[in-house]
This record gives C-alpha cells, structure tokens and sequence, in this order.
C-alpha cells in the first residue's frame, strides 16, 4: 500500500515541545500510542477530527500539522 | 504491538491449530473408510467449541496484560476491524452458496458440512491476515 501524500510535522511540534512524548500526545488526543506513531510515519491518515485535536494540542493550524503537497 | 492486532494473531492462529487438529482426527477416525463414512461431527463440535473459548480466553488473557495501556483501541483499530470483517464475510458467503449447491444436488452431509467449516476457517484466518497487513503496513 502506497504511503499516504499527506506529510505531517508531528515529530519535530513534539520536539520544539519538549520532546513530548508519543504516549503523552496520544492521551491527549485520545488515540492508542501505535495509532499516533501510525500518523507520524505517515501509514495512517487520521479523522478531521483527530487532526484537529493534534493541531490543538499543540496550539497551532492545521496546515502547520498535516501538509498536503502540490501534484508535480 | 496493538491490542486488536494481538487478537488479530491470535485469531487466526487459533482457527489454524483448530481446523489442523480437526483434519488430523478426521483423518486417523477414517481409518482406511472413505472419507465420507469417518465420524466427524464430534472432532468438529469440540474444534469449533474449544476455538471459540480459545477465542475467549486470549481476549481475557490480552486485556490483563494491557489493562495499564490505557485506550487499547480507536479509530483505526475499528476502520481496520471493519474491513477485516469484510474480508473475512466473503468467504462465509462463498461458503454459504457452495454449501447451498452441495445440497442441491444431494451431496453427503460430510461435505456439507464440512465446506462451512471450511469457509467459516478461512473467514477468521484471511480476515485475521488482511487486519495484521494493514496494521504491518499502513491504510494510508
């Protein structure tokens, strides 16, 4: 299965946030720590709703989450 | 290791080792028959009775062991559950419609049954399979 073109910033917002961990984001979103590690490797695109709940978390846009790439 | 995709495993390890002990008693209760005369209805009732409290026991024995987890499912777990169910559904359909031409055309009970336990084995091992490939490799 082809990963998904949706990229993500997770990994370096958790960083600039003190190195949040998977387990603590994934409480706070409420997902499981292998759903949230599934969304920063990019094999799973979340619900609005969750992607909502992580751009959140960390106090910034969507867009500043989950990119979606122009077609080439 | 995610909680569904343990149940996942065990699932389909189950309906293996399960089907594989009824084959085997079949087999030796044949004793040189032919194979539609072996006793089978007592090796499929106790390999399906003692598969389904496997089931059971591993979900118990799994929700022990991740009882300090936390969530042990979510949105994925259950779009990924969905279509493992859906995979798994095909082959109790096919296995219901090859059971329904057996009968049509009067074929010993013997295979009857035995084609829905088939399909019934291979509904829990290819769904099982197809819920454990997309936890290994993603539903982008």
């Amino acid at each position: 299965m082809k990963p998904t073109k949706v990229t993500n910033s997770i990994r370096a917002l958790r960083f600039a946030r003190d190195e949040m961990k998977q387990a603590d984001l994934a409480a706070a979103v409420g997902v499981t720590r292998q759903t949230l590690i599934a969304i920063e490797q990019g094999k799973y695109s979340p619900s609005l709703e969750v992607a909502f709940k992580i751009a959140r978390v960390f106090g910034v846009s969507l867009e500043e989450v989950f990119q979606y790439p122009e077609e080439e | 290791m995610a909680f569904e995709e343990k149940q996942a495993w065990a699932l389909a390890v189950i309906a293996v080792a399960g089907y594989a002990l009824y084959v085997v008693l079949v087999l030796t209760g044949a004793a040189g028959r032919p194979l539609v005369d072996a006793p089978y209805v007592t090796p499929l009732l106790w390999t399906i009775g003692l598969g389904i409290v496997a089931g059971i026991v591993s979900g118990i024995w799994f929700g022990i062991a991740a009882r300090d987890d936390g969530l042990q499912a979510d949105e994925r777990d259950r779009e990924i559950g969905r279509f493992g169910d859906h995979v798994g559904q095909s082959f109790v359909v096919i296995g219901g419609v090859s059971a329904m031409a057996l009968a049509v055309v009067e074929a010993p009970y013997f295979w009857i049954a035995n084609v829905l336990y088939l399909s019934f084995v291979l509904s829990a091992v290819l769904g099982s399979l197809a819920k454990i490939a997309l936890y290994r490799r993603g539903m982008a």
